[in-house]
């Protein structure tokens, strides 16, 4: 992989900030964008823009085209059955919230169960939550190991014949644990439970089979692999999505529409009520090409290499405290001991580095850890080592700086 | 940006502030109790108060957070202590003022270590640190004044 020629397609990162060359490391966040992906929003803009499914002029025909083209690709890409298992959403957490309302909702009762894991974003947690109130389900949850990893035995342990559901991330975002989703979805149909993967931290950084991995549902954000915000995908297993109700209603999504009663389209534009995510879903198209031509395979042998590089330098920074497992997905979350997270983060930033400093929207696992918040750098097919040693300078340079004040 | 800059945002009296809080704690004779937090970073503070005929008798808080959230509680805790609740008011509304680099000299309040924290206007991302112990203060005096 020729990095500088990959960083030379993301302008955006050719710039100075605070008076430094910018080193983004909150990919994690959001991704930044190539050119060609800015620039396929501006050619639909320009030269395509219509509304999609109705109007017969030509304009209309190949804005439909382009949409449901870019479906087409995501189906390959992640390796669905059919285009009517992708659903165009705005995010993952829509995407998980539509399981929550149209499925869970409709079909669990009081002593059934679903299992989650303390190591999810709140988008993989609160509509659980919701969901187990509303229909008197009881969340579980799969114990995490000391390194942030959970094992089969838990996960066997936790699953019973009660479980209907098993919510689980691929991949963590703050302790980049990756999670054995073809082994916990095996487990799970063996007890006639689904699983729900959120893969917003995993689809971006490796190649996703969803047909291999066997869950039911797999939702993921196309801001976080390059493509913009506001546009997302909810995979479904054709059976289930034709079982789950709409969460939207309103134009699009019908099929004939009486005063009393309506009935609804088939796969998949039940799911998409409103005029859908046109620009969106044409430029996580030209993301996933640009993905694809570099080559996903490529892209998490690269990672590797840089997360395992920043594992190594962090650990021989004194005072420093790396959350998770050795294995992991392309980030590193960490503390320096007595600067709190968003000073460091405040003193990198002055460097020109980007991390980002919170509870990472996962404050179950910032009580297990025991920590109000961490750190984290996260990184991307355009980071590379020299990232790494800028990101070991600015730490260096916190640690000096705080200990100077006190 | 060198460390020069900042330096406008990490004060000495700042840093004092952090590593020795003034006023940290719980009271025993409290008439408020106020639990903030702020959800997108997880800084949290509990805050105290004795408020008695219209005045502040007393002020203590408890919490984690970065050193500016915690320094702006302690300085907070110290400025209201003793004050007229239409003071400690107004002290709130001179911080946000600050908060937006609007100039507060020529007031006849005694800020005290306070304007150390002038320098936060310039990290914008910084600013809901500061402001977590004001905007405590403000809900604990008008949960007080609807008992």
């Amino acid at each position: 992989m020729d990095i500088q020629a990959i960083r030379e397609q993301f302008p955006i990162l050719n710039q100075d900030v605070n008076g430094h060359p910018l080193v983004y490391l909150d990919s994690a966040a959001t991704s930044q964008k190539p050119v060609s992906v800015i620039k396929s929003l501006e050619e639909y803009y320009r030269q395509n823009n219509s509304n999609v499914h109705r109007g017969v002029h030509t304009l209309g025909t190949r804005a439909t085209d382009q949409y449901e083209g870019a479906r087409d690709k995501v189906k390959n890409f992640i390796g669905a059955s059919s285009t009517e298992e992708v659903i165009f959403t705005r995010g993952t957490t829509t995407a998980l919230n539509m399981v929550a309302y149209g499925y869970a909702r409709h079909f669990l009762k009081e002593g059934d169960e679903i299992a989650v894991t303390p190591m999810e974003h709140h988008s993989n947690i609160i509509p659980w939550q919701q969901a187990a109130k509303y229909t008197g389900a009881k969340l579980k949850y799969i114990p995490l190991e000391d390194d942030g990893s959970i094992t089969l035995e838990s996960v066997r342990s936790t699953i019973s014949d009660k479980t209907k559901i098993v919510a689980v991330t691929h991949v963590s975002n703050v302790l980049g644990t990756i999670n054995p989703i073809k082994e916990i979805s095996q487990i799970a149909h063996e007890h006639d439970a689904i699983t729900v993967v959120d893969g917003a931290q995993s689809t971006p950084h490796m190649k996703v089979d969803v047909t291999d991995l066997d869950c039911d549902f797999f939702a993921f954000s196309g801001h976080k692999m390059c493509a913009p915000t506001g546009v997302g995908v909810l995979y479904g297993k054709k059976a289930l999505l034709e079982k789950m109700e709409p969460v939207e209603f309103g134009g699009e999504m019908i099929d004939f529409v009486g005063l009393y009663e309506s009935t609804w389209k088939d796969l998949p534009w039940k799911f998409e009520g409103g005029t859908p995510i046109i620009a969106g879903a044409i430029g996580l198209s030209a993301a996933i090409d640009f993905l694809e031509e570099v080559g996903l395979e490529q892209i998490e042998e690269h990672e590797k290499r840089v997360v395992q590089y920043a594992q190594e330098k962090l650990s021989e920074v004194d005072g420093l405290t790396i959350y998770g497992p050795k294995q992991r997905g392309g980030l590193v979350t960490f503390n320096i001991e007595g600067v709190h997270p968003h000073d460091s983060a405040t003193v990198l930033d002055a460097e020109g580095i980007a991390v980002r400093a919170g509870h990472h929207c996962a404050q179950p696992l910032m009580k297990w850890l025991d920590v109000t918040a961490t750190a984290r750098a996260s990184f991307y097919l355009y980071n590379d080592e020299n990232d790494v040693d800028r990101l070991v300078e600015g730490i260096q340079r916190a640690k000096e700086y705080f200990g100077d004040v006190f | 940006m060198s460390f020069n800059n900042l330096d406008t945002l990490y004060r000495q009296v700042i840093m004092d502030h952090y590593k020795n809080p003034r006023n940290r704690g719980s009271l025993e004779d409290e008439s408020v109790t106020i639990d903030m937090n702020n959800p997108t970073c997880g800084d949290r503070i509990e805050l105290h108060l004795q408020i008695k005929d219209g005045i502040v008798e007393d002020a203590k808080f408890e919490g984690e957070g970065c050193s500016i959230s915690m320094s702006s509680a302690s300085m907070m805790t110290q400025a209201i202590k003793g004050q007229q609740v239409d003071d400690a008011m107004n002290m709130s509304s001179i911080f946000s003022k600050m908060m937006l680099g609007e100039d507060v000299e020529d007031i006849d309040l005694d800020l005290g270590d306070i304007e150390a924290l002038q320098g936060v206007s310039k990290f914008p991302a910084r600013i809901k640190c500061a402001t977590l112990a004001w905007k405590a203060m403000e809900k604990a005096v008008a949960n007080e004044e609807q008992q």
